[in-house]
């Protein structure tokens, strides 16, 4: 059996990342011992996340619910997890912040090994990112209950025949003890300087590195930003000096985009930054070193200074329209 | 407050790398080493936090006996003391024996008089990405523990705020201490040595220990490298005189504002 926990945006959608997950656990059934596939959901469940479910594929949904769960605590919500996995198989969640930090406390409360970032399952065991993706280790947990997060973009979602999901109702208690890491209070972002999400979900983003040269340099690239209707992403040296917040880093220790679209203008192509920007679906390099790696990984390159060729982009563009 | 920071020795990796003769690791001869990004936030945290609240910063490390320069690199910038725990070959350890020989050492430290309110690691290697040996230590030593932590200020008491970007916005905590924290950068920016300062970690005081041989081991069985996919790229011209083409690309992608 496998156990997947699935997260849920404000609207009560079954994330993105979930759904690679639950797909993910569906397509590897045979080695992941998990010919059955249960989603827990804890919070609201949605009729439109019970009706995505079953169009993924889930034969039972653990909901649970109750007031010991309802603020976030790690401890508290693995414990819930623990109580409802099963004894051999799979448990699994998506390499977010969450799915991490909730794996390694099932793993250490059910006694068994975690391999974070799993990109493929066979016989031969599991597959999973080290190095920011420049290299992957193969590993075998052993343990009769194998404890992973994928990889994000290690899987694409995949519908199938829905299933009529049994959904079971769980309103856990928790232990004292576990309660002591809740989340006291949420402040939603008013400040975009902390503000990821237009970077996350942005069909276009335009990447700037070094290159621009200052704090002053961005104007073309903004400019660019704009008739894209898109987001600015830099790089870590860019945040470093200061120039932009680390609000806008993409890489490994900023964010993981999935544009349509990344145009990386005098980013040179670190495997940290690359790290990030591995679901872009076209890559575009603005470089003045054609050997740089950003150049030999893009699908399409211009070769030149970023502030004349953005400049000159940007021109175009506004004749175009007229 | 007296801070425990844990770092780890990692290759400074910029370009392309390549498997050593065993097929189990990287060949890291020929590059430099360094930190995470987490860790050194993390770095930078504990000596604010001891500045504001007249504590001190033990840094820590588990590692060959090179792994020395990333401890006075530390100190470099301000922590006040390190401990080096020596293993000839840390690739061996698994994330539940790394857990256990730094809580051994802790526990040790302690005996001796040296406790540690708070105990800081990055929130993941930079080069393993295990993403489970804060959560393995805590529990090891009985301490509650956070992930994801950008900054934390004293709260009174013992007793820290603790803040972290969550899936809503900036979520808050508040953590008795003694506790484990796993830092995630952003929140502070890493300080450079002074000139002092590299004085001062030339001098370093630096504990050894030992670490015994690993009991439950690394589960990895070899790493493999990405195929090397001969990727094809459309040079769309140079200069500025490739502008149409990049934007007759944009068009065609459809993300091009009207």
């Amino acid at each position: 059996m496998s156990l997947v926990f699935v997260e849920t945006d404000e609207s009560g959608e079954v994330a993105l990342t979930s759904a690679e997950a639950l797909t993910f656990a569906r397509t590897n059934a045979d080695v992941l011992a998990g010919s059955v596939l249960e989603a827990a959901v804890i919070g609201t469940l949605t009729e439109s996340a019970h009706n995505q479910l079953a169009v993924l594929g889930v034969d039972r949904i653990h909901h649970l619910e109750s007031a010991d769960l309802e603020a976030y605590s790690a401890t508290a919500w693995a414990q819930a997890l623990v109580d409802i996995a099963p004894e051999t198989g799979t448990v699994l969640a998506s390499g977010t912040p969450r799915g991490m930090e909730l794996m390694a406390h099932v793993a250490v409360r059910t006694g068994e090994r975690m391999a974070a970032n799993v990109v493929a399952a066979d016989e031969e065991g599991l597959l999973r990112q080290v190095l920011g993706g420049a290299a992957f280790e193969r590993l075998q947990l052993g343990g009769d209950l194998q404890v992973l997060t994928l990889a994000g973009h290690a899987c694409k979602p995949e519908e199938t025949t829905p299933t009529t999901p049994e959904i079971l109702t769980h309103s856990p208690e928790s232990a004292a003890e576990d309660l002591r890491t809740r989340v006291v209070r949420t402040e939603v972002e008013t400040d975009a300087d902390n503000d990821t999400s237009g970077l996350t979900q942005a069909r276009a983003v335009v990447g700037a590195g070094r290159g621009v040269g200052s704090e002053n340099g961005f104007g073309e690239v903004l400019e660019l930003v704009d008739h894209l209707g898109g987001a600015l992403g830099v790089s870590r040296v860019v945040t470093g000096l200061g120039w932009r917040p680390h609000s806008e880093q993409v890489g490994q220790t900023g964010s993981r985009i999935t544009p349509d679209v990344y145009i990386a203008c005098g980013i040179s192509g670190a495997i940290q930054h690359m790290a990030g920007i591995e679901g872009a679906k076209t890559l575009i390099a603005i470089n003045t070193d054609e050997e740089s790696t950003m150049v030999q990984r893009a699908d399409y390159a211009i070769i030149g200074d970023l502030h004349e060729v953005v400049g000159a982009v940007n021109e175009e563009i506004r004749s175009r329209r007229g | 407050m007296d801070i425990l920071v844990c770092i780890k020795r990692i290759p400074d990796i910029a370009g392309q790398i390549t498997l050593d003769g065993s097929g189990t690791d990287i060949d890291d001869a020929g590059l430099g080493h360094t930190t995470s990004a987490h860790e050194e936030c993390a770095v930078e945290l504990a000596i604010q936090t001891a500045a504001a609240t007249g504590g001190k910063v033990t840094v820590l490390t588990l590692g060959p006996a090179e792994a020395v320069e990333q401890l006075r690199a530390a100190v470099g910038v301000g922590a006040n003391d390190g401990i080096l725990i020596e293993a000839e070959d840390s690739g061996a350890f698994g994330t539940e024996d790394i857990a256990q020989v730094i809580g051994d050492v802790i526990r040790d430290r302690t005996e001796g008089g040296q406790n540690f309110d708070l105990v800081l690691l990055g929130n993941d290697a930079a080069d393993t990405g295990d993403f489970q040996v804060p959560i393995r230590l805590a529990y090891d030593l009985g301490y509650p523990v956070l992930t994801s932590i950008s900054t934390f200020s004293p709260a009174g008491g013992p007793v820290i705020e603790a803040r972290g970007i969550g899936p809503s916005g900036t979520e808050i905590f508040s953590l008795e201490l003694p506790a484990v924290v796993a830092v995630q950068e952003g929140g502070v920016d890493p300080r450079y040595p002074s000139i002092t300062g590299r004085m001062k970690a030339k001098k370093a005081r630096i504990a050894e220990y030992v670490a015994p041989e690993p009991g439950a081991g690394n589960p990895r069985i070899g790493l493999e490298l990405p195929p090397d996919t001969a990727n094809e790229v459309t040079i769309l011209g140079e200069g500025p005189d490739a502008a149409g083409a990049l934007v007759d690309v944009l068009e065609e992608i459809g993300v091009i504002r009207s």
